[in-house]
């Protein structure tokens, strides 16, 4: 290993040294204020590698015998996972006070699981995807369960497991079909294989392998008919984990699908868009109609961030340069917004009642008139209404919709976004048009919770009203695909 | 424009209220006087600041004027484009001057909230103002949509018994018709770039588009049911009665006065000259639809015991008569139409208001529960009398200059929707004398009606200007006739000329197609 590659993993080992580092320290600090300030070291980690990845910018460079790299396209999604880092450890530091999480452990995990995320946007072999997606996965199994005397904190960590073992399988078994139809794990190397043989002289395998690794992506990012699990472990989960994983995870996956399916299995894009339209439909309509009936915000977000996935998905299938930016730019947008709504909810968490249902909005917006603000903003921009980011993002993805000339998809998106407007607009009506049926209890803000609210309606703002940079990275971004 | 070269005066206008909203936020919310005070300054300025618009308006061009022009989105081809022409300078000045009066009525009636009542008003003020303005298409959606929130929030907090239902109701309509408006949108974006090369949402260069039939329909379809819905036209007004009675007065005047001119104003700004073809062979379908909303809304209201609702019922019966004119297409009908729209916008406005003044005093707006006020309340019957004889269209006031032009004009283009029409008037006669009869006349035998005060002095002074336009408008309408002229003639060769262009070239005669559009001196951009 040269000093070259050394450079090009900087980011993952200054994650690693840290999570390592807070390890130990977590041994000796036991106690609320320990706790804190390994949260603000987990923070300075972060502020590490957001600098070190402008050391990339502008270059494509291997590692570890080019099975990954570090590109445009995974610099973006580094910046992106930074922010989901950013916002989740500030908004963490008081609510694992709340909620006792006294442990250095917690923050070690999210770090391991972001080199994880960030290998698997950037992993160009097979072995390496997998291996990249476990290590994201098992910190945040762990993370699931962490509340150990809620009883839906361990259901959530143990469906999760089980779930995601399952589903790793079907992952695991898709990579060797492919590995055995081409002889090759690294991307180009397969890309090659299918480029240099005739359609009909290709093993039949590809197929069921690609139908493979579709499942085990679809697990991860939560689409029909392998969302089932979200809704339990969404709500389970601590509300930071939840934040976390709702949109890290989901980046990471889309991350790495969006590379292996449009640099390895273009040539296929016919076959898999069929189902894939098929799937994005469903993804949509079953995440907005059963987030319709739901009474618990955070099970409520649950669901919606299923009908998030059918619009990513939706993107998805349009296939072009457009819908690949365009999942860029939505996930960005994602982060912000839906952190965000969590971070509200974190505020609003006592030790034994988490006042997640609807009932507890009552009010709030005469009460608290700018949580209540903040929080509207989030929801606005969950359900597409301008100027914010939710509203440009969905632009985005129906414009490369129907630049595919998929009308239809199109049509049945934003009638889906319409629908959507109806439960996210059921907050924003408990926070302002109800009276109370309680007392309001009192809400302590902490500065870095503060910060971290503030920061994600600054983020849904800037990306709503003055988006043109980002789009223009994300296009650019994206070219390193091809 | 001499004077006002180098003044953003538009983006002033669309972004003054926001200033407003800034003051408003700094203040105590318990210094209710000084909140009203700054919010009511606020309007008036902003009135003021609309005046130099209709000062150096030239009448004398179709052109659009005061052109602020920046991009934004550079990538995208989406501008922040703004540009008045004859249609929208009067909406402008409507919306304006409304908001002012809006304001100085929810004096009394509001006691809850009031800064985030006003906060909300001046914020509608801006949305509205930009989506009148904006003629970048992704500029006005925005607006389009931004100005959802405001109003939702005026229905949903400061409305009645049911605002919950009505603001949700209003909210998801609206919404609906829009999303596929966005389809729409980007649809025709992805044309115009087939054509010539170039991504745009700029109006002004998406109008000279000469489209195939088929999208046209398709794009037509989708941005009139938007709004069709805003409008309302029948079968999608179900949600306006709604919105009204559970509305504050403010709420309503708004409504009615200034957002449901969005609708039609879109079919003049958007659906119609943008897909011509499509509008012209649609035309069939919304005048019988007009005229079934002109009928059906009158008999609905003849009906009604609320006098709000019966308001409420009597817009979709104008709005009919608005969207009658637009489709028939020629000047007398067009210029109809659109004086219609901003006669709805003062004659309900104030009826509205006169609803609200009387709701205040007794809390209820049931018609039986009146009866003789004009004895205890003369000044507020004479208001009354003006509003409602307005609303009939009496001749020498201004509801009789439009409805007589749109019925001139529609006579023109077909005789049985105007003779249908006609009727509507009748009907119109029909309902509001009775109502008004019943409520004013007739004994004053309730105890609780004895006791009533007549208009304080800020009421009066929030129905004056109104009753001033009623007359000024029917009496001389040629001011606001010749603001319009040049505009709507454009607006009428432009439609006929891409649809003659549209028939040759579906004949397969391109040399007369291009003919057609040589001597309307349009530029055409022709995709087949």
């Amino acid at each position: 290993m040269n000093l070259n590659q050394i450079m090009t993993l900087l980011p993952l080992i200054i994650l690693a040294s840290f999570a390592m580092g807070i390890l130990l320290i977590g041994a000796f600090a036991k106690n609320a204020k320990g706790t804190s300030t390994i949260g603000y070291i987990a923070l300075a980690s972060m502020v590490f590698v957001f600098l070190s990845l402008f050391l990339f910018v502008g270059k494509g460079k291997m590692a570890f015998g080019s099975m990954m790299r570090m590109d445009v396209y995974s610099i973006f999604f580094n910046l992106v996972f930074v922010v989901i880092g950013v916002l989740t450890i500030l908004a963490s530091i008081s609510y694992v006070k709340i909620t006792g999480i006294h442990s250095g452990e917690y923050y070690a995990l999210i770090l391991f699981s972001m080199i994880g995320m960030m290998l698997m946007a950037s992993s160009t072999n097979l072995v390496m995807l997998f291996i990249s997606l476990e290590m994201m996965s098992i910190p945040i199994y762990i993370m699931a369960g962490f509340l150990r005397n809620d009883d839906r904190s361990i259901e959530a960590s143990m469906k999760y497991f089980l779930l995601g073992a399952f589903a790793s399988g079907f992952f695991l078994y898709g990579l060797t079909l492919i590995y055995i139809s081409t002889g090759a794990t690294s991307y180009q190397a397969i890309a090659n294989f299918i480029a240099g043989t005739q359609r009909w002289n290709l093993s039949k395998l590809i197929w069921v392998g690609i139908a493979f690794i579709t499942i085990g992506f679809g697990f991860k990012v939560a689409a029909f008919p392998f969302h089932a699990w979200t809704p339990d472990v969404y709500e389970g989960a601590p509300t930071s984990v939840t934040a976390y994983m709702a949109t890290g995870v989901k980046a990471a996956a889309f991350a790495a699908l969006v590379r292996i399916f449009f640099s390895v299995f273009s040539p296929f894009q016919h076959d898999w868009t069929s189902i894939m339209w098929l799937i994005a439909v469903l993804t949509m309509t079953v995440g907005n109609f059963t987030a319709l009936v739901q009474k618990n915000v955070k099970r409520m977000l649950a669901y919606s961030s299923i009908a998030h996935a059918g619009y990513l998905l939706v993107a998805f299938v349009a296939g072009n340069a457009m819908g690949r930016s365009s999942i860029l730019f939505y996930l960005l947008a994602y982060a912000f917004m839906n952190i965000g709504a969590f971070t509200i909810l974190m505020v609003m968490a006592k030790k034994n009642d988490y006042h997640e249902d609807l009932d507890s909005f009552a009010g709030l917006g005469f009460k608290y008139p700018l949580t209540a603000l903040a929080m509207s903003v989030f929801m606005f921009s969950m359900a597409g209404i301008p100027p914010t980011a939710g509203f440009i993002g969905k632009f985005y993805i129906f414009s490369a919709a129907v630049k595919s000339h998929d009308y239809w998809l199109a049509v049945i998106g934003v009638l889906n976004s319409a629908v959507s407007v109806y439960y996210y607009l059921r907050v924003v009506v408990y926070m302002y048009f109800k009276e109370p049926e309680e007392e309001i209890p009192t809400y302590r803000f902490s500065a870095p919770t503060v910060f971290s609210i503030v920061l994600a309606v600054w983020g849904v703002l800037q990306l709503g009203i003055l988006p043109g940079d980002i789009l223009n990275i994300a296009r650019h971004s994206i070219m390193a695909l091809m | 424009m001499g004077g006002l070269a180098h003044i953003p005066i538009l983006s002033i206008v669309i972004f003054f209220p926001m200033v407003g909203v800034l003051f408003l936020l700094l203040i105590d919310k318990e210094s209710e006087s000084v909140l009203k005070g700054t919010a009511l300054a606020f309007s008036i300025i902003e009135f003021a600041l609309s005046l130099p618009l209709i000062v150096y308006f030239r009448s004398d061009t179709a052109k659009f004027q005061f052109v602020e022009r920046i991009p934004w989105v550079k990538s995208f081809g989406v501008q922040y484009f703004l540009g008045i022409d004859g249609i929208s300078l009067l909406l402008v000045m409507l919306t304006t001057f409304l908001t002012v009066l809006c304001i100085l009525s929810s004096w009394r009636a509001i006691k809850d909230h009031l800064k985030e009542y006003m906060i909300a008003m001046l914020f509608l003020e801006t949305g509205m103002l930009g989506a009148f303005i904006a003629l970048d298409l992704v500029l006005f959606y925005i607006f389009w949509e931004m100005m959802l929130i405001p109003m939702y929030l005026l229905i949903g907090v400061w409305g009645g018994p049911r605002r919950i239902y009505a603001a949700v109701k209003f909210f998801l309509y609206t919404m609906v018709g829009s999303v596929l408006m966005m389809v729409a949108i980007m649809a025709l974006y992805f044309l115009y770039h087939r054509a010539t090369g170039v991504y745009t949402f700029d109006i002004t260069k998406l109008y000279q588009l000469n489209l195939p039939l088929g999208p046209q329909m398709w794009m037509f379809a989708a941005f009139s049911l938007a709004f069709a819905i805003k409008v309302p036209m029948f079968p999608f007004h179900t949600w306006l009665p709604d919105a009204h009675t559970e509305a504050p007065t403010a709420g309503s005047v708004i409504l009615a006065g200034v957002l449901l001119k969005m609708g039609t104003y879109g079919f003049i700004r958007f659906s119609i000259p943008l897909f011509p073809s499509a509008a012209h062979k649609f035309v069939p379908l919304i005048m019988v639809l007009a005229v079934i909303g002109i009928i059906y809304g009158a008999l609905v209201a003849m009906m009604q015991k609320d006098v709000k609702k019966l308001v409420a019922y009597s817009s979709v019966s104008h709005l009919g008569f608005v969207m009658l004119g637009m489709f028939a297409l020629n000047i007398q009908s067009v210029e109809g139409s659109i004086y219609q729209m901003l006669n709805h916008g003062i004659s309900t406005g104030a009826l509205f208001l006169i609803v609200g003044m009387i709701y205040e005093r007794r809390h209820t707006r049931l018609i039986k529960d009146f009866g003789g006020l004009s004895k205890q309340l003369p000044i507020y019957a004479t208001f009354f009398m003006i509003v409602t004889l307005s609303s009939i269209g009496l001749p020498g006031t201004n509801g009789f200059v439009g409805e007589f032009l749109i019925l001139l004009g529609t006579f023109k283009s077909s005789r049985v929707f105007a003779v249908f029409a006609a009727t509507g008037v009748v009907l119109g006669a029909a309902y509001m004398l009775w109502m008004f009869q019943r409520v004013m006349f007739g004994k004053l035998d309730k105890e609780e009606n004895k006791v009533l005060k007549d208009l304080n002095f800020r009421e009066i002074m929030t129905l004056v200007p109104l009753v001033v336009l009623i007359f000024w408008m029917g009496v001389y309408p040629s001011f606001f006739l010749g603001k319009m002229q040049k505009s709507v003639s454009h607006f009428l060769t432009q439609v006929n000329t891409k649809i003659a262009a549209r028939q040759m070239l579906d004949h397969g005669n391109r040399a007369l197609a291009e003919n057609i559009w040589n001597n309307g001196k349009i530029k055409i951009v022709n995709v087949n």
